[in-house]
């Protein structure tokens, strides 16, 4: 999107880094914190853990001002088309973080109420695993996320394939082209 | 049948509980008292024990009774598919009493507690949801925890799980 | 202190909480009330299931007229997660695992109530090292979710650096988990027979220093808040509810008492080990939200003195029942014996058989009487567990409490109910 598309010389080059810079600097989480996992990233944005110093202490409440979805917590039934909603609502470019195992693939609960990973509804950028994951868990990822973003791999994929990027590609689900 | 477990309490050192409760047959269950009462009597059976100073009811779930039908029902009390258990406690007198209706499969119905214990009125949309007995003048009788459009009584012993096949994951329980 | 402010609700006693008109309901709500609006001049918002401060994925629909509100309905199920249904397929060793996470800020209680009411149907008694044990992690975990209500309290109301120091308070009791369960939450600890592994050595230092450093930070936030008069005003008066209203709707714990009924499971039906030590059960006269305030600051003293008083009464000696059938060998006698290897092996595969019958135990959770009404078959699962979430029947009060107050107020109602979402919808 945008900037990778212009034909590459020394200026535009510095500009992207730049762009990259300043998108992983201040990611902003949406509030989506649905069950244990939502305390533990409370636990992560407050004194012990910090998240500031990552640009990222403030938790937007509403979707179109933040940049990452942290889906932190077990997704049911009637909780998915939420989730949905809420994802299509954030403007581009937007990641998303599968906190905890229920996220990431149902967990513990492998039952008729709880959606068996949140990337059956949304795409996935990267899974962290836990349960509840602790804050060292939750950074590792961000920071994994940050990495993706610095180097731009996060984008080139979307570009290649026009779905959203996912870390495990045999996973991926066939989900609206986001907008 | 197990073996009788030497740590519990032996017969004699529990009190009997009375026979009838407000003409509904008593018996105990593991020191608690349990009152049995049917679907026609079981309203006021609750208002007499509210009368009486229990005042407060605490919980009232459901039971499916498909694959494991009560036998520690007292004689004269049939036993039914399934179970509304009722807590109820006397905040004065420090006591509880638990109640047990027996409902059959066929026509799941019985009385509301709304009028006497508005605090059951979402419990009773729970046991509802998940069992499907209906409760007679409960105000909104709609589902509470599953989504509105949801079909089937997810606790009924007859409704599956409903979990994936994980690799690796053993076999599904003997039930 | 001043005089209380009018209550913004008259106090319509038990009458309303009988009308079928004085809560919002589905029957009152119009068929596509997401698209059209009323007819009339009042409105109705939505609120949630995505929103900061509905704590946890609550849904509140208000009808409103203006900013006041007229009526509410909480819609749940947002985090429906079948765990009455998975508990009938998990052994009772591996029950505890899945009522944890039902109330996720006290979780040592869920435990602790799944296995008392195994170990009634057992009949199994609990050595006292195990019981004290368990009565100290029990009361470090109030204190941790009390601090984490004043936490997340403060933030609804706008006093957002309560929201640091409360979780700065959790962490110091969080750490002392992590060091003796192996997990900051959802520990797995407390299990039928007794607890999982004996206190760490120096456990004795690690709780002094916590409590220790406690009430000192405590009176700072009572002075941070109490001492404030924005405080007072969003507070006194707010979410008003009477005593019978709450004993009608089932409602127990902080709420009950800030209306001066002292009622406390830990001193009118006690159990674990509560009738040997001393403690107050703090109660409120008002029933509003600055009185669960208070209560609920206070039961964080009470709780460090229950603690301090545990650390000089704990006994020594098992830290679980010691019946072959039921508690799995010490690891290391694996090695040495075949019997013990059969027990390990029956214990965690097909799990140890629990007799027939039904009980139904009670709790004083953070939030009110949290209960497991538990129906055994003779297997190896427990045939029905059904857990009694003080948060479920608490939220029945939401609407009646929320009637004409304003949205600012919806909040404060919503935060002093301290509803945890996954004990609510399990």
């Amino acid at each position: 999107m945008g900037l990778e598309d212009l034909n590459h010389n020394f200026l535009t080059g510095r500009i992207e880094d730049l762009v990259k810079w300043a998108r992983r600097n201040s990611v902003w989480p949406a509030t989506f914190g649905l069950a244990c996992c939502a305390i533990e990233m409370m636990a992560t944005g407050a004194a012990h853990f910090d998240l500031a110093r990552f640009g990222m202490e403030v938790f937007r409440a509403s979707p179109r001002q933040a940049d990452l979805m942290i889906v932190a917590g077990r997704v049911s039934q009637k909780m998915a088309p939420v989730l949905r909603q809420v994802y299509d609502q954030m403007m581009e470019p937007k990641w998303v973080i599968s906190m905890g195992v229920c996220a990431s693939s149902g967990g513990m609960f492998n039952n008729y109420a709880i959606v068996q990973g949140v990337d059956q509804v949304v795409p996935v950028d990267v899974y962290a695993p836990g349960c509840p994951p602790g804050p060292e868990t939750l950074m590792h990822a961000i920071l994994t996320l940050h990495e993706l973003i610095r180097t731009g791999e996060i984008t080139r994929r979307r570009r290649a394939t026009g779905v959203g990027a996912g870390v495990s590609t045999e996973r991926r689900v066939a989900v609206a082209t986001p907008r | 049948m197990t073996e009788p477990d030497p740590e519990l309490p032996a017969e004699e050192d529990v009190p009997a509980p009375p026979a009838l409760l407000h003409g509904a047959p008593v018996t105990a269950s593991r020191g608690q008292t349990v009152v049995h009462a049917d679907p026609s009597s079981y309203l006021d059976v609750v208002r007499a024990l509210y009368d009486d100073g229990y005042g407060m009811c605490v919980d009232l779930c459901g039971v499916d009774r498909l694959l494991a039908p009560a036998v520690d029902l007292p004689a004269g009390v049939e036993p039914g598919r399934f179970e509304v258990v009722v807590n109820l406690v006397s905040i004065d007198d420090r006591r509880r009493v638990r109640l047990r209706v027996q409902v059959p499969e066929v026509d799941a119905r019985v009385p509301t507690l709304f009028e006497l214990h508005p605090g059951t009125e979402a419990m009773e949309r729970e046991v509802y949801d998940f069992f499907g007995i209906v409760f007679d003048g409960h105000p909104d009788l709609s589902r509470i925890l599953m989504p509105d459009d949801w079909e089937g009584h997810p606790l009924r012993k007859d409704y599956a799980v409903g979990r994936i096949p994980v690799q690796f994951k053993g076999t599904p329980p003997p039930r | 202190m001043t005089d209380v402010a009018t209550p913004t609700r008259p106090a319509t006693g038990l009458a309303a909480l009988r009308n079928p008109d004085a809560v919002l309901r589905a029957p009152h709500l119009p068929e596509d009330v997401d698209r059209q609006p009323t007819d009339d001049d009042t409105m109705i918002v939505n609120m949630g299931p995505q929103h900061p401060s509905t704590h946890g994925v609550l849904r509140v629909m208000l009808e409103l007229r203006g900013e006041a509100v007229l009526r509410a309905k909480p819609v749940i199920g947002y985090l429906h997660t079948g765990m009455e249904k998975t508990g009938e397929d998990l052994t009772y060793l591996q029950g505890p695992t899945n009522v944890t996470r039902m109330d996720y800020l006290a979780p040592l209680f869920n435990e602790l109530v799944f296995s008392l009411a195994t170990e009634q149907l057992l009949g199994a008694d609990v050595p006292p090292r195990a019981t004290w044990i368990r009565m100290l992690m029990c009361e470090l975990n109030r204190i941790s979710s009390h601090s984490l209500w004043m936490a997340t309290n403060g933030m609804d109301l706008g006093a957002l650096s309560m929201m640091i120091y409360g979780i700065r308070e959790r962490e110091s009791v969080l750490a002392f988990f992590e060091k003796v369960t192996g997990l900051r939450m959802n520990h797995n600890y407390i299990r039928p027979g007794g607890v999982a592994a004996d206190l760490p050595a120096g456990w004795r230092d690690d709780v002094l220093r916590i409590i220790d450093a406690y009430p000192a930070r405590l009176a700072d936030y009572d002075r941070l808040l109490t001492g404030q008069p924005i405080w007072h005003q969003r507070t006194e008066g707010i979410g008003y509810i009477t005593a019978e209203e709450c004993i009608a709707l089932g409602v127990t714990g902080p709420i009950l008492r800030s209306t001066g009924v002292p009622w406390d499971l830990r001193r009118d039906s006690p159990y674990l080990a509560y009738e040997e030590v001393e403690f107050a059960v703090v109660t409120g006269t008002y029933g509003d939200t600055f009185d669960r305030y208070a209560i609920r600051l206070n039961e964080i003293r009470e709780s460090i003195g229950i603690v301090r008083q545990i650390l000089d009464k704990l006994p020594k000696g098992d830290y679980r029942v010691q019946d072959k059938k039921v508690t799995p060998p010490p690891r290391g006698r694996i090695d040495e014996s075949m019997e013990a290897l059969i027990h390990h092996f029956k214990i965690f595969t097909e799990g140890f058989k629990v007799p027939e019958g039904e009980v139904y135990v009670a709790v004083e959770s953070p939030r009110g009487e949290l209960g497991c009404y538990l129906v055994s078959d003779g297997s190896a699962k427990p045939y029905r567990i059904h857990m009694r979430a003080p948060s479920f029947v608490n939220l029945q009060a939401l609407p009646h409490m929320m009637t004409g107050g304003l949205i600012a107020d919806a909040v404060a109602v919503i935060s002093t109910l301290d509803p945890v979402m996954g004990e609510v919808d399990r």
